[in-house]
């Protein structure tokens, strides 16, 4: 920087306390290493094994960050494609009930602690789904799907007024339980908190829970039979509607498991289901409509997919070289230096996007979106 | 009984409380008040609102009442300038923003465009806090007045600290993928270049701005790089998601930050365990022990329980009011021409000034770091214990960078 001099006055009474800085370097040993061919070799092997560590501390850490992404991606795509499978609509207000999950876990968890509120916040976020499909969706649905569809539109809308005018538009101080506030384990000097061993547990839990509810037990094979054949279904002697409200119920109830146990994790502030929404209709939408192992797989994939992007810097410069010097700043600069990692939250529609032209059914779908 | 009548029916229209609009003297606070940046606005307002109390206490300006018009910009840069017009239309004279150089370039803009059309109707915009340098300089506005050190100066500092802190071998850079975000990284690599050229940039990273919900993937990354020094430009919730990530992961380094005192931020650090391992640009801390510093501090916390962040705001206010002083009146063309060079004892003690050639105040300076306390440091930060001690002070001579701006005047 041109005309500046630089002047700086470390205010002296404070100097001997301000080497805390020098602590965590790794400026050691540096000095002592003397060259010589060999030697030079042995230390340039040392590095490239210390950088491979590097390396696989960064994948293994980064894919844990995604299965647990995923995870919770999935615990709110799998009521949104059963759902949207079933109604045939695209509900729009699903993450606003994982929103709300959170803000309810924040509540209860501030009354009587935040076990109980894993199981009242989503008890609760169950019985107010049930009663939007009841006396809400069941009566728009008789204009047609556009009805039902501007239906949730304006629900969402409604959750995040609703919220911010209970619990304000700042961030709300929503913490991790005592019980799971310490690390877990650590790999690589990198440690992994309980709590999110925690969210993976819960959510592994839960898939495992809802697979064997809806392969193994008769209200399983009647919901998956409601999926496909409604009026059959109905001409058996079962009650669709009920059914209908029951799957709504359960949906919007594991909306806000997942809301319950990010919001820790995370930030529980009003904007947040606008933040998660869209990314649950990429899920829905790659992992094929109303089926549970395609948004399983779909989870997943946007989950690691969106971790390891952030991790990679690769850009077109460092693959084939800088453009030639010549080369002023322009369009074709920016998108030639332009990293990975700075595309990461892309990604994901840019899935979308590519399986909307090439495999319209989705990843396991069998019908077309 | 008949006078006692008449002393009502006077005192009636003043217990009404509402002051007509040519009495008081109306400040737009454009900022964010919901989502991601919520946090930091907030805490804005209240400053602004204690300062405008305080004045008001004294006799306004002029005799006039001074009011605070809070106005939610989502940190959007269009819904700024829908605000902004609704604004002006209430009859505010005066805007003041602070959160996000985009918005501030936007506002700029603005307010420049909104006076040429509107001779005799000015209206002005007080910065205090967008720090992106072009504000003062390639798009330099006379109707534009910045109290915030802006983005180069604070980044010397930092890096005038850091050459003289020899554990400082790799660096890392993350910033919010926008116009300030590239400054930060952009002067970091070029200043560390020019002073410290055995340091290594192991990693330099954008992220969107204020979106990012967890930051695990990022600080994993920065884990690998095997840095030993973070320099960052990160506020709000961005800061403190950032340090929470570091501290679950159990990330040893050294923050270089620009605002790691912002809401969440001391928490963070304190559940990281980084005693007096984050550093702070500022132009002021409570603990540097300034009289009148000292005072505003405890008045703010007894009003808000929460911490002076913003003493550019005092300053602002203040300077404010003087300069309606100096030109005896509030019209806004008269005001800033009052403001211009004008010079200014700071809260933190210290003489500034605003520049005239670009409208860039310029002040001391500290870097303080943030940690356990000494009998010394009276003031804790977001009931951790933990509090800033000053560690170096650069002068107001020492911040003057030269400037590129044209001003073109009214």
């Amino acid at each position: 920087m041109p005309g500046l001099v630089p002047g700086i006055h470390a205010l002296i009474d404070n100097k001997q306390d301000v080497d805390g800085r020098d602590k965590p370097g790794h400026d050691g040993d540096q000095s002592k290493l003397r060259t010589g061919p060999i030697l030079d070799r042995r230390i340039a092997a040392d590095l490239r094994q210390w950088q491979g560590a590097r390396v696989l501390e960064l994948i293994f850490t980064s894919t844990l960050n995604g299965v647990l992404f995923g995870m919770l991606l999935f615990l709110m795509a799998s009521g949104l494609t059963v759902i949207f499978s079933m109604l045939g609509v695209l509900n729009f207000a699903h993450a606003s009930f994982y929103m709300l999950g959170a803000f309810f876990g924040y509540q209860v968890s501030r009354w009587i602690g935040f076990w109980p509120a894993l199981v009242i916040a989503p008890l609760a976020a169950r019985v107010l789904g049930a009663g939007v499909e009841r006396y809400g969706l069941r009566n728009v649905h008789r204009n047609g799907h556009v009805a039902e569809l501007l239906f949730t539109f304006g629900l969402a809308f409604v959750i995040e007024e609703t919220v911010q005018m209970i619990w304000g538009k700042a961030p709300v101080d929503y913490r991790v339980p005592q019980l799971l506030d310490f690390p877990a384990f650590s790999v690589f000097s990198t440690n992994y908190p309980a709590y999110k061993v925690f969210m993976l547990a819960v959510a592994v839990a839960i898939f495992a829970a809802l697979l064997i509810g809806i392969k193994r037990t008769r209200i399983g094979m009647i919901v998956q039979a409601a999926l496909t054949h409604p009026h059959m279904v109905g001409h058996l002697g079962h009650n669709v509607g009920r059914i209908f409200m029951l799957v709504f119920g359960l949906g919007t109830a594991l909306a806000a498991v997942a809301g319950v146990i990010a919001g820790p994790a995370l930030v529980t502030q009003s904007n947040m289901a606008a933040l998660l929404g869209p990314i649950l209709f990429v899920v829905v939408v790659v992992g094929g409509l109303g089926s549970l192992p395609g948004a399983f797989i779909a989870s997943l994939l946007i989950g690691l997919l969106q971790t390891f992007a952030v991790a990679i810097n690769v850009s077109l410069a460092s693959l084939f070289g800088p453009l030639a010097a010549g080369h002023g700043p322009s369009l074709l600069t920016d998108v030639w230096n332009v990293s990975v990692a700075q595309i990461a939250p892309v990604l994901p529609y840019l899935l979308l996007v590519l399986i909307l032209i090439f495999r319209p059914m989705g990843l396991l779908g069998t019908r077309e979106t | 009984m008949r006078k006692l009548i008449a002393t009502l029916l006077l005192a009636l229209p003043l217990a009404g409380g509402v002051a007509r609009a040519e009495d008081t003297v109306k400040i737009g606070y454009i900022d964010p008040l919901s989502g991601g940046g919520a946090s930091v606005g907030e805490i804005g307002l209240k400053h602004f609102q204690l300062l405008a109390d305080q004045q008001n206490a004294k006799g306004g300006i002029l005799g006039k009442k001074v009011e605070i018009v809070p106005l939610d910009n989502k940190t959007n840069p269009q819904e700024s300038l829908i605000q902004a017009q609704k604004a002006i239309d209430a009859g505010v004279r005066y805007l003041t923003q602070g959160n996000g150089s985009a918005v501030g370039a936007a506002l700029s803009d603005f307010v420049t465009k909104y006076n040429e059309r509107n001779p005799g109707h000015e209206v002005l915009y007080f910065n205090y806090a967008a720090v992106d340098p072009v504000l003062t300089n390639d798009k330099c506005s006379f109707w534009h007045f910045r109290w915030d050190a802006n983005s180069d100066i604070k980044m010397e500092a930092l890096t005038n600290y850091i050459k003289t802190a020899p554990g400082v071998k790799k660096i890392y850079l993350i910033n919010q993928d926008y116009s300030f975000g590239e400054s930060v990284r952009t002067q970091a690599r070029k200043m560390l270049a020019a002073k410290r050229p055995d340091i290594q940039i192991v990693g330099d990273e954008l992220h969107p701005l204020l979106k990012v919900t967890d930051f695990a993937p990022y600080i994993a990354k920065i884990k690998a790089s095997g840095a030993d020094s973070v320099i960052t430009g990160n506020w709000g919730q961005d800061f403190a998601l950032l340090l929470k990530a570091a501290a679950d992961a159990g990330l040893k380094v050294n923050w270089y930050t620009y605002y790691a005192g912002g809401t969440g931020g001391p928490t963070a650090i304190k559940q990281a365990n980084l005693d007096h391992q984050v550093f702070a640009i500022t132009e002021g801390s409570p603990n540097l022990g300034t009289p009148a510093a000292v005072e505003f501090e405890k008045a703010f916390r007894a009003k808000f329980d929460v911490t002076v962040f913003y003493p550019r705001a005092v300053n602002e206010m203040r300077m404010l009011a003087l300069a309606a002083e100096k030109a005896k009146s509030v019209e806004p063309l008269k005001v800033a021409e009052a403001l211009e060079g004008m010079q200014y004892e700071v809260l933190d003690g210290g003489t500034g000034v605003m520049r005239k050639d670009d409208h860039q105040f310029f002040q001391p300076m500290y870097i303080a770091s943030f940690g356990e306390r000494s009998e010394k440091e009276p003031f804790d930060e977001e009931k951790t214990g933990w509090g800033w001690r000053p560690v170096a002070k650069i002068d107001t001579a020492q911040t003057m960078l030269p400037t590129t701006c044209k001003m073109e005047r009214p």
